[in-house]
């Protein structure tokens, strides 16, 4: 087991190695089979790693191996060692699906890029680190692994690093994710210092063990710090800011790293440090709250976004939304299961607008797509069931978590129905974005310049064949959990139980009367309705009534302009902090403190000095020997006439 | 016996000299004379010593000052011959190409 879970970190580093030092030499055929055979190994491994622990006597139990003392300082100790559980299981194996068939993708879609070395050493790199982050036994090495993988972001968003939009993007990423990771990094100090250790088992072990209500401060602390590192790296309020800008990288980077694995690093943050969270109720409140008013709010905004994979983005984060109302309502296995889920429609969303990208020569505004349905089938397929999979269509993957998270939120041990409702308009929302998008791009006329009406054509296998097994992906991974209502036994709940069930017992201390709502059949209806409505509005506007959405915009000028700049928070950040950091840097630290005092007084203050000091006593090398003599002799003199002074 | 305050006062004299010389004189040559003149002054004072206090040591120094004296001249008379045919003077004041 051990070897195995080596052997599923490995190949992704050494592809990361071989592309980036020799990748800029070898022909491209070499540098995809190094990538994505990377990619597959690794995929390989994690599935059989999942199939030896399935198999293995201590199953519920997680495994856990050291394989060698990383840092030793003090009564500080991190080893590298590795925590296999069946939370682990289903985060590999998501990550290492998802990441292989977006290797296979971008093989095709990197095709005419520069730098196609460069890239896959990137993904590569960041297979690893995403595998560290979600196989670490202790929090020193998850934040590595934080931290790797948000150095892959910053590379791959800044890829095409000539356009300084793109450049911009990476750097707005990783400088507003930093802030996310002060906080990590000081949650973990605070929980260092208040047990004297970070390994998962034995943290975690005593935590539970702990009263209800024992250590609470500590607790929230704790997990409000550790959430703020999930925020920034989930984009969530207030830190979203820069996934939008994120955009700005390829389409596979935007599928992999900013839909389907990355960005869900800090929902699984927040469900792996579940016996944090069950002694801190209040901390898991914020994360309810934050998650939903976060989806409702990035709902809001896709709604008019025409920018493609921006819609796609604002959707990413009201889908991490969803996941934290479900940690946040202590359905801890409801997050993970739309984690999972998402993690498949959302990347074959992006890959379809990638190909659709692809296909019209990088143009992304919906305003000039339309009826590509027919001469992009695959693509248009595609997109589709991920459109209805995202939408929560009863019968595909989206709809069972989403259902779930929902219900969570009702009936969670910190359920409220606020959260609830909002969720369930949300989801609404959603339907009506997502089917928007879809209408403009593949349906009605098409607005194309009759340039690119030539040009469109449906890319090749390389991108297709991936694009169908996610298709399938995100039909049935949500069969692994029927709901109650149909007859099943949310089997995935089931599944996570031996990983939750100490924390949301614990919860259920702290809450014992939750709310108990309709009953979950009726919760689904509702949802269900919102997801219905949401449809039609969206077939009504943009498929019968054409001028309709314009109009309203005209009329509701203030709501639409406030909706499409996104609601000014770029600016408002702007005018907050940017501005006046930079006038600030600019006048005082630049022009004052480093131009006045440390320039003028300090560096060329002693230069000056020294010159003026010179000038002055440079009069005396005046170059007549006969008055250095006079000098040399009125030296002697005086110092004679010191010595022998009487005194 | 002559009293070391005469042979003192003889060699205070010779060093003035030399030392006024050094500075007033223009001439190199002269220049180059009146340090001679200066270390044989103290050559006197180091002898007067020796004999007052009645031991070599004075002796010794004086020595070494000779033969230093000696090489000093040799290269300094080159030297002086050098510039002669450079320069064209003699005279120390035109010697103040090392000035900035």
């Amino acid at each position: 087991m051990e070897t195995l879970l080596i052997l599923m970190l490995l190949p992704p580093l050494a592809g990361a190695a071989v592309n980036g030092v020799l990748g800029r030499r070898l022909p491209q055929a070499a540098i995809s089979l190094i990538g994505c055979g990377a990619a597959g190994f690794s995929m390989l491994f994690a599935l059989l790693c999942a199939w030896t622990y399935s198999i293995s006597a201590a199953q519920p139990a997680p495994f856990i191996h050291s394989y060698f003392t990383w840092i030793e300082a003090g009564s500080l100790r991190a080893d590298y060692a590795l925590y296999y559980d069946r939370l682990t299981l289903v985060m590999t194996v998501t990550v290492t699906v998802v990441a292989f068939l977006i290797h296979l993708y971008s093989r095709g879609y990197m095709q005419h890029e520069g730098g196609y070395y460069r890239f896959f050493t990137y993904l590569n790199l960041f297979l690893f680190m995403m595998l560290t982050l979600v196989t670490a036994a202790n929090y020193p090495l998850m934040f590595v692994g934080w931290e790797g993988v948000g150095l892959c972001s910053y590379l791959l968003i800044g890829f095409y690093f000539r356009r300084p939009a793109a450049a911009d993007a990476g750097k707005k990423a990783f400088i507003v994710t930093r802030i996310g990771d002060a906080g990590f990094a000081v949650g973990v100090a605070l929980l260092f210092w208040t047990f004297g250790s970070l390994n998962f088992q034995e943290t975690f072990g005593r935590i539970i063990a702990l009263p209800a209500g024992e250590m609470q401060g500590t607790m929230t602390a704790v997990g409000l710090l550790l959430f703020l590192g999930a925020v920034g790296k989930s984009a969530q309020i207030p830190l979203y800011v820069w996934l939008p800008d994120a955009m700005e990288g390829p389409t596979p980077v935007s599928a992999l790293i900013h839909a389907a694995t990355m960005v869900t690093a800090g929902v699984y943050l927040v469900a792996r440090s579940s016996p944090i969270y069950s002694h801190a109720p209040q901390a898991l409140q914020v994360v309810a709250v934050i998650g939903c008013v976060t989806a409702f709010f990035a709902a809001t905004i896709a709604l008019t976004q025409n920018d493609l994979k921006r819609m796609l983005a604002y959707s990413t984060i009201s889908q991490l939304g969803y996941m934290f109302i479900g940690c946040g309502v202590g359905a801890f296995a409801a997050g993970i299961f739309h984690l999972m889920t998402h993690a498949c429609f959302k990347s074959l969303l992006f890959l379809a607008a990638g190909s659709v990208m692809h296909a019209l020569d990088g143009e992304l505004d919906m305003r000039k797509m339309g009826g590509l349905r027919r001469k992009m089938k695959t693509t248009f397929l595609t997109f589709f069931i991920a459109t209805l999979a995202i939408s929560g269509v009863p019968g595909l993957s989206g709809f069972f978590s989403k259902d779930e998270i929902l219900a969570g939120a009702y009936e969670g041990p910190l359920g409220q129905p606020w959260l609830y409702w909002l969720g369930a308009f949300t989801a609404g929302l959603t339907a009506l974005y997502m089917f928007r998008g879809l209408f403009l791009t593949f349906f009605g006329k098409s607005r194309l310049t009759p340039d690119l009406e030539h040009h469109v054509h449906e890319s090749g296998s390389k991108m297709t064949v991936p694009l169908l097994v996610l298709a399938l992906f995100s039909i049935v991974a949500g069969d692994v959990s029927w709901p109650k209502a149909f007859g099943g036994s949310e089997s995935f709940d089931r599944y996570l139980e031996p990983v939750f069930k100490p924390s949301e017992d614990s919860l259920r201390a702290f809450a014992p009367s939750a709310a108990h709502g309709p009953g979950s059949d009726a919760l689904m209806i509702f949802a269900l309705l919102f997801a219905g409505l949401g449809i039609l509005v969206a077939y009504w506007f943009y498929l019968r009534s054409t001028r309709l959405p314009a109009l309203l915009a005209e009329r509701f000028s203030l709501l639409y302009n406030t909706l499409l700049h996104k609601y000014y928070v770029d600016e408002f950040y702007d005018w907050l902090i940017v501005r006046p950091l930079r006038v600030g840097s600019e006048k005082l630290l630049w022009q004052e403190c480093d131009v006045g005092a440390i320039d003028g007084v300090m560096v060329n203050g002693t230069a000056k000095l020294v010159d003026d000091a010179g000038g002055f006593l440079r009069r005396i090398q005046s170059g007549n020997i006969r008055s250095y003599a006079s000098w040399v002799l009125l030296g002697a003199t005086v110092w004679l006439a010191y010595v022998l002074w009487p005194r | 016996m002559i009293p070391i305050a005469h042979v003192l006062a003889l060699s205070v004299a010779l060093f003035v000299i030399g030392a006024a010389g050094f500075v007033f004189r223009k001439n190199i040559i002269t220049v180059f004379m009146c340090i001679e003149l200066m270390l044989n002054a103290v050559n006197l004072a180091f002898i007067g010593f020796s004999r007052y206090l009645g031991n070599l040591d004075g002796h010794l120094f004086v020595f070494f000052v000779i033969v230093v004296a000696a090489a000093e001249a040799s290269v300094g008379l080159a030297i002086i011959i050098a510039l002669n045919r450079n320069r064209d003077s003699l005279n120390i004041d035109d010697l103040d190409s090392m000035k900035m």
